[in-house]
């Protein structure tokens, strides 16, 4: 009940801590796409294999890191180089690396695993390594990657509430209040909308997969 | 035309894969790789196309070394088919079929017009295929698809890697025929790997035995099963190399033609003549110009006799047809417990006769003549 009273209060409010998260999580993952999948494309590459164990190594470490202790990590790191150390930068930065590994492994992995026939055909028929990875690798692999992402974007979903103690804005603002002033409206408020966010984004990235997969990959 | 002289592969761990092989494939020419896994037969023809780089040796194409053509040009050249087939999943039947066409800048329509041409040529309906997915056909319509890619850009020379490979003996016996009626058709100058003697014997012009990396022996089918060079050759075309070189020959080869006839209406001591002028106790009985219509046997005429043939004919059409193999023939004298099989044209006319007799001395002679020793028991 008390919940949703607070709701109905602060329509306004909320609807701005959820369009703030939404362009964390959205600047953050985009980012995290394009670097997460040119990674993964150059460690596939052909001899890179000790480079990709090394890096999918440390995307691995990264996700150990208990995210408060990596927003600590970051802010004397960012300072050193100048940069805001607190607020939507280091929010951003920490959601990349949390991002990695879903997006880094899926897209390697889904590479690497083109069945090799293809590759030999394609090779065998004239076809440059770039023609290769853009005719061939990649569209097998957009399945795959765009599994990953899905799974980096409910992570972050959640990662990003906290990234309210470095200072950023979010679902995360009323969850931190609500426990500073003991109001569990609000922290209840905060956790629905995250619940929410996260399952709709899985819903529609569910469906952005099943659309990005070729046609003759759908059974 | 493709000149390899004295190619070889050496790995940089030291293995030798392909050792000094020397052989040319002439224009519109099937020439099979054949031998034992490990022998060094694919190796030898990705070098063909550079898909392994050369250690030693030239391989010229049209005499233009294949070292000084750009590797990917090289390879929009060559038609390539393996084993695995290779389809891009992702991509339609005729998308796949339009690779090297797209690749050399094709139009999209001048791409399909080939396609639809290719699936025609595999007895594919074009309508029905061009738009589906590879997961939609069947093993053996893969297959055909992969060799319709291979052709795509229609080139002079087509590398098949064990084409018909991955698919049960009948729809490869069914793909075999089909693809060597194509090949008398558009007559590609094709290197065809394969470890299996019978579909080198089959397929090829002239088969390229490899052991170790070393060439063999490099000689038309019918010589490699008659003139074995050494015991290796000799185990691996197999101890029935003879039935093996009747699968070869046609009844042509072996028949007699124009035997003696008679007809229905024709007396019957005189048919006792003649048989014993021949010194035969069968003949034909034709009618109607040369139709064959059955055959007659000196036994049966002295019980019929007097009278004329039709008493004592045995009414009997069974006959080979021109074309058909000797080991079909064959086959077929010992299914009917014959020792005269008449060949006829495909109108049923008499073309010829071929006797078990004739059978037995053809063998002996392709031996033989050949400078191969009669197999050892």
């Amino acid at each position: 009940m008390e919940v949703w009273q607070y709701i109905n209060g602060h329509w306004i409010t909320i609807g701005n801590w959820t369009l703030d998260h939404l362009w964390l999580i959205f600047v953050s993952n985009s980012l995290a796409v394009f670097i997460g999948v040119s990674l993964g494309i150059f460690i596939a590459g052909k001899g890179r294999e000790e480079i990709a164990d090394t890096v999918l190594y440390l995307a691995g470490i990264m996700m150990t890191i208990p995210s408060l202790a990596l927003f600590g990590l970051l802010m004397p790191l960012l300072s050193a180089l100048d940069l805001p150390s607190i607020g939507f930068l280091p929010a951003v930065i920490a959601l990349i690396l949390y991002g990695q590994l879903p997006i880094l492994r899926n897209t390697y992995t889904a590479i690497r695993e083109v069945d090799p026939a293809m590759i030999e055909a394609g090779r065998g028929m004239g076809m440059t390594p770039r023609q290769i990875l853009l005719k061939i690798k990649l569209p097998l692999a957009v399945p795959v990657i765009m599994a990953g992402l899905r799974n980096a974007v409910v992570i972050n979903i959640g990662i990003a509430t906290i990234a309210v103690f470095i200072g950023a804005r979010g679902l995360g603002v009323p969850i931190f209040r609500g426990l500073r002033t003991s109001r569990m409206d609000m922290i209840i408020t905060g956790a629905i909308f995250v619940s929410i966010l996260a399952l709709l984004a899985d819903g529609l990235l569910a469906l952005a997969e099943k659309k990005f997969t070729p046609e003759g990959l759908k059974k | 035309m493709i000149k390899l002289e004295n190619v070889t592969k050496v790995y940089p761990d030291g293995t030798e894969a392909v050792n000094d092989v020397s052989f040319e494939v002439k224009d519109g020419k099937l020439c099979v790789l054949l031998g034992p896994s490990g022998c060094g037969k694919t190796t030898t023809m990705k070098m063909i196309n550079r898909l392994i780089p050369i250690s030693s040796g030239h391989i010229y194409i049209d005499g233009t070394d294949n070292r000084e053509m750009d590797e990917n040009e090289l390879r929009r050249e060559m038609g390539y088919a393996i084993q695995e087939i290779g389809l891009f999943p992702h991509m339609t039947v005729g998308e796949n079929i339009s690779t090297v066409p797209k690749l050399k800048n094709w139009s999209s329509q001048e791409s399909e017009k080939r396609s639809r041409e290719l699936l025609n040529l595999m007895g594919m309906d074009p309508d029905e295929f061009i738009d589906k997915y590879p997961t939609e056909l069947s093993g053996g319509q893969r297959q055909r698809v992969g060799v319709a890619r291979s052709l795509g850009a229609d080139p002079p020379i087509m590398l098949m890697d064990e084409p018909f490979g991955a698919i049960d003996p009948i729809t490869r016996d069914r793909l075999q025929d089909e693809f060597l009626k194509i090949q008398n058709e558009i007559q590609k100058t094709i290197v065809f790997v394969t470890h299996d003697i019978n579909e080198a014997i089959k397929m090829g012009d002239r088969v390229a035995l490899l052991k170790d990396g070393e060439l063999i022996q490099y000689s038309p089918p019918a010589e490699l099963l008659a003139a074995p060079k050494n015991r290796f050759v000799r185990d691996f075309v197999g101890s029935d190399r003879t039935l093996k070189s009747l699968r070869l020959m046609k009844v042509e080869k072996a028949m007699k033609e124009s035997p003696r006839v008679v007809r229905e209406d024709d007396d019957l001591d005189e048919v006792e003549n003649i048989m014993k002028k021949n010194d035969t106790n069968y003949l034909i009985v034709v009618r109607n110009g040369n139709e064959l219509k059955g055959w007659i046997n000196r036994e049966d005429i002295e019980d019929a006799s007097p009278g004329t043939v039709s008493d004592a004919m045995v009414e009997d059409t069974g006959a080979a047809e021109t074309g058909t193999t000797l080991a079909e023939a064959l086959t077929v004298m010992l299914e009917r417990d014959v020792a005269n099989l008449p060949v006829v044209d495909a109108e049923m006319k008499l073309q010829g006769l071929l006797t078990f007799h004739d059978l037995q001395n053809l063998i002996g002679e392709t031996y033989t003549e050949s400078g191969g020793k009669h197999p050892e028991v």
